[in-house]
């Protein structure tokens, strides 16, 4: 029991670090915390299944997010009719022009790939099999890109100020909660089949690897996302405060509270989003409680523990990884697109592995590696800090700086880069959870 | 006459700037290899450390400037790297007192020094930005060119130029020297003898009275200074961002491993294996093309397999063929 009071002791000193933001300093900022933190305990959650759980060593997590966040753009942004059909009108013939052209070409690389495959399972090792394979990417590249390349070109082409891309399906956003998710499981399936049998440094580079490469995708198939030009406007999940300012029960309500009537309309926004990630969040600690709880949470920490020794007992060590690879890899996507669905828009640009990789990890290891709960915590600790780590910054090396006089220049320099001190107080608080509490806040019972 | 000319750019645009790259490359996957071999672990900090290395030959390049003394020719950070690989050896042996030793003693599974590598990660980078801000900074000084694209062309009297850039040349030649230095160090002293035991095995080499923690010490005081040496010649030759240098851990890793992690050698032909293949795949051949084909056999496009921006993935396949057929790398190195 004792545990037990602890936990609720330091969760409530979390959530009262939270309202003494929103009453000193602001409670949109407050609730901007809340929100990114609720988000980021979903994502601490995956890295928590695949390292607390099955001791998989994940650093491609921006991927997996980046992709759940495209899922936010496909489903939800209005389709672009003319890009579909881009080039039709052209020179382009119709297999070739809009999406039929980024589709077939598409197809025809993936079959190259898969003809690679197989005639390398099929044939005898030796020339003759280096020759046929070296052929068959050879001429599928060029394929591909014959009918891949005018295609995408076309639909940049069509009206690149605003769109320049195929747009979405036009889907409500929440749909595209579960569709990231999907995704993100899909390219973790993918992942996972070439690099899980790999050892955990391996696994570490592959997956780094992994998420650069779709940032780079992103970045640079810009008939797909806009690329660098970003993809802004994603439709709400709930009003915007500007309808909602209109709304009787707001002014109402801003008006009982003291607030006024766009601070409280941002706030209601907020709120809303909040009660909404909540719900995402409440539902997934629920779920892998029961899952570390039941035979398969034993299971999969007995691989962990001795994988010698399960693989042994007749377990599938190498099945058992996969899954629970894809199973974190789809609540990092699901987060992704949560994130997306928040900001109201993709930048590919922003997309820095220090931030959406090494700062999760982070988290875990503060909150505590194998405890659900210690993994929310840790997010949400590590996410307040991250914020408030800029004024505190500033506020020290303003005192450290004091006895330089105000106009010395390295007290103006230091000031101006001030923020980057957040980047040593993470690595601080990692070193020292690691060395004094390795097992987190919230430690694995 | 159309050879000669398709093979001056190939020269110019592939050979030449792979080259440099790839000694670049080749440092800094050397310090990935010794670390790896010697305290086994993934040191994720190696590209911040070296981030940081570079920003005080950066401050003391400055400051020679603002003294007025000048190397002649040749950049004047040549003359300040002392000064970063003096600050990178102290600040790595700092890291190894504080965070690293510990875990040695209680002798922690890989992974945990990984993690400890990441905190490592964070604090070098945020101390790097707080010296340098995260833009970016061009240091080289110094004659630029050895030899022009224009005087080239006035020599030869070929119709395309070939650029010989002073930071490539010194790249290469520092690289070179680092590398046998090295290489005359673990094979013919009696400390790179002792380095190698511990890395062949620990508990053999520490009976026979190797002194552990003057292994650890000399190597992190090598990898400090090939950090520097790389991350030094890498900002004189294209230029210094504090992002840049913390995004080139994947292709260091990527030529340890496809060298054959553990291996020095291996490093270092992984490092011009992935430098080349970078290069080659992301280069538009066009140009070398439209001397050797007749106009009219021409494709349109730029003969491009790849855009530029995709450079990680070329790194990233290489790094997966290797995994799958040969996972102990080129020379042999140990199998994870």
């Amino acid at each position: 029991m004792s545990i037990n009071i602890r936990n609720i002791a330091l969760f409530s000193a979390m959530g009262l670090a939270l309202v003494m933001t929103g009453m000193f300093q602001s409670w949109p900022l407050a609730l901007t915390i809340l929100n990114m933190a609720l988000i980021s305990a979903v994502m601490a959650l995956g890295v928590n299944m695949q390292w607390g759980y099955a001791g998989i060593f994940n650093v491609g997590i921006m991927g997996f997010t980046a992709i759940g966040g495209l899922a936010a753009v496909l489903i939800a942004m209005p389709p672009v009719g003319d890009a579909w059909a881009a080039g039709m009108a052209g020179s382009l013939e119709p297999w070739r022009a809009g999406i039929a052209g980024v589709v077939l070409g598409l197809m025809i690389g993936v079959a190259a790939i898969l003809g690679a495959i197989t005639i390398y399972q099929r044939m005898a090792p030796g020339k003759m099999r280096g020759l046929a394979i070296t052929m068959v990417l050879f001429v599928g590249y060029l394929l591909a890109s014959f009918v891949y390349g005018p295609a995408t070109t076309a639909i940049t082409r069509v009206n690149p100020a605003t769109e320049g891309f195929l747009g979405g399906l036009g889907l409500p956003v929440i749909l595209s909660w579960p569709v990231g998710a999907l995704m993100a499981a899909g390219l973790a399936f993918v992942v996972g089949r070439v690099a899980l049998g790999l050892r955990s440094d391996y696994l570490a580079i592959a997956t780094l690897g992994i998420s650069e490469i779709v940032i780079a995708v992103l970045k640079f198939e810009s008939w797909l996302t806009r690329g660098v030009n970003n993809v802004s406007g994603i439709p709400r999940a709930v009003p915007r405060p500007v309808e909602l300012q209109t709304r009787d029960w707001v002014q109402a309500l801003a008006e009982q509270v003291g607030m006024g009537h766009a601070e409280m309309a941002r706030v209601v926004e907020l709120v809303s989003y909040a009660i909404l990630f909540s719900i995402v969040l409440g539902l997934l600690i629920w779920l892998s409680e029961k899952a570390l709880n039941s035979p398969w949470g034993r299971m999969m920490r007995a691989i962990r523990d001795n994988e010698t020794a399960a693989r042994a007992m007749g377990k599938d060590v190498s099945r058992r990884h996969l899954m629970v690879f894809i199973l974190g890899s789809a609540t990092c996507g699901l987060a992704g697109a949560m994130m997306v669905t928040l900001d109201g828009q993709l930048t590919p640009g922003s997309y820095e592995p220090l931030r959406f990789t090494f700062l999760m990890w982070v988290m875990v290891i503060v909150g505590g590696s194998g405890n659900n709960w210690g993994a929310v915590l840790g997010a949400f600790v590590i996410w307040f800090l991250w914020v408030q780590a800029e004024p505190l910054g500033r506020w020290l090396m303003d005192v450290l700086t004091s006895g330089l006089g105000a106009d010395s220049g390295l007290r103006q320099h230091l000031m101006t880069q001030a923020a980057h001190t957040r980047l040593i107080m993470m690595g601080a608080a990692l070193l020292l959870m690691l060395r004094f509490a390795p097992r987190g806040l919230i430690p694995e019972r | 006459m159309d050879i000669l000319n398709a093979l001056v750019v190939l020269t110019n645009f592939v050979l030449i700037p792979g080259l440099a790259y790839g000694s670049q490359i080749a440092l800094g996957a050397l310090g990935i290899t010794l670390i790896y071999s010697i305290l086994r672990f993934a040191h994720f900090a190696h590209g911040d450390v070296m981030a940081f290395g570079t920003a005080f030959v950066i401050l003391g390049t400055w400051g020679l400037q603002a003294a007025g003394i000048s190397f002649g020719p040749l950049p004047t950070a040549l003359l300040a790297l002392p000064l970063g690989i003096a600050v990178i050896i102290l600040y790595l042996l700092l890291a190894d007192r504080l965070v690293y030793r510990f875990y040695r003693r209680v002798k922690a599974k890989p992974m945990i020094f990984v993690m400890a590598s990441l905190g490592v990660m964070f604090v070098t980078n945020g101390l790097t930005r707080l010296l340098m801000g995260p833009g970016e900074r061009r240091f080289d000084d110094g004659q630029r060119f050895l030899v022009s694209a224009r005087e080239f062309r006035e020599w030869t009297g070929l119709a395309e130029g070939l650029a010989l850039r002073s930071s490539q040349v010194i790249t290469v030649v520092v690289a070179l020297i680092a590398m046998g230095v090295l290489f005359w160090f673990l094979n013919r002293t009696k400390s790179g003898k002792s380095m190698r035991a511990y890395s062949d095995n620990e508990d053999l080499a520490l009976l026979s009275g190797i002194n552990p923690d003057r292994v650890v010490w000399i190597t992190w005081a090598i990898a400090g200074t090939l950090m520097v040496l790389a991350g030094t010649l890498y900002g004189l030759d294209k230029s210094f961002r504090p992002f840049t240098y913390f995004m080139l851990l994947l292709p260091f890793f990527a030529a340890a491993i496809v060298g054959g992690l553990g291996s020095p050698v291996g490093a270092i032909v992984g490092g011009y294996v992935v430098a080349f293949a970078e290069m080659g795949i992301t280069y538009a051949w066009r140009r070398v093309f439209s001397h050797l084909l007749p106009a009219d056999w021409m494709p349109a496009g730029l003969m491009q397999a790849l855009p530029v921006d995709y450079k990680f993935a070329v790194t990233f396949g290489i790094l997966v063929v290797v995994l799958i057929f040969r996972p102990t790398g080129i020379f042999r190195g140990k199998t994870l």
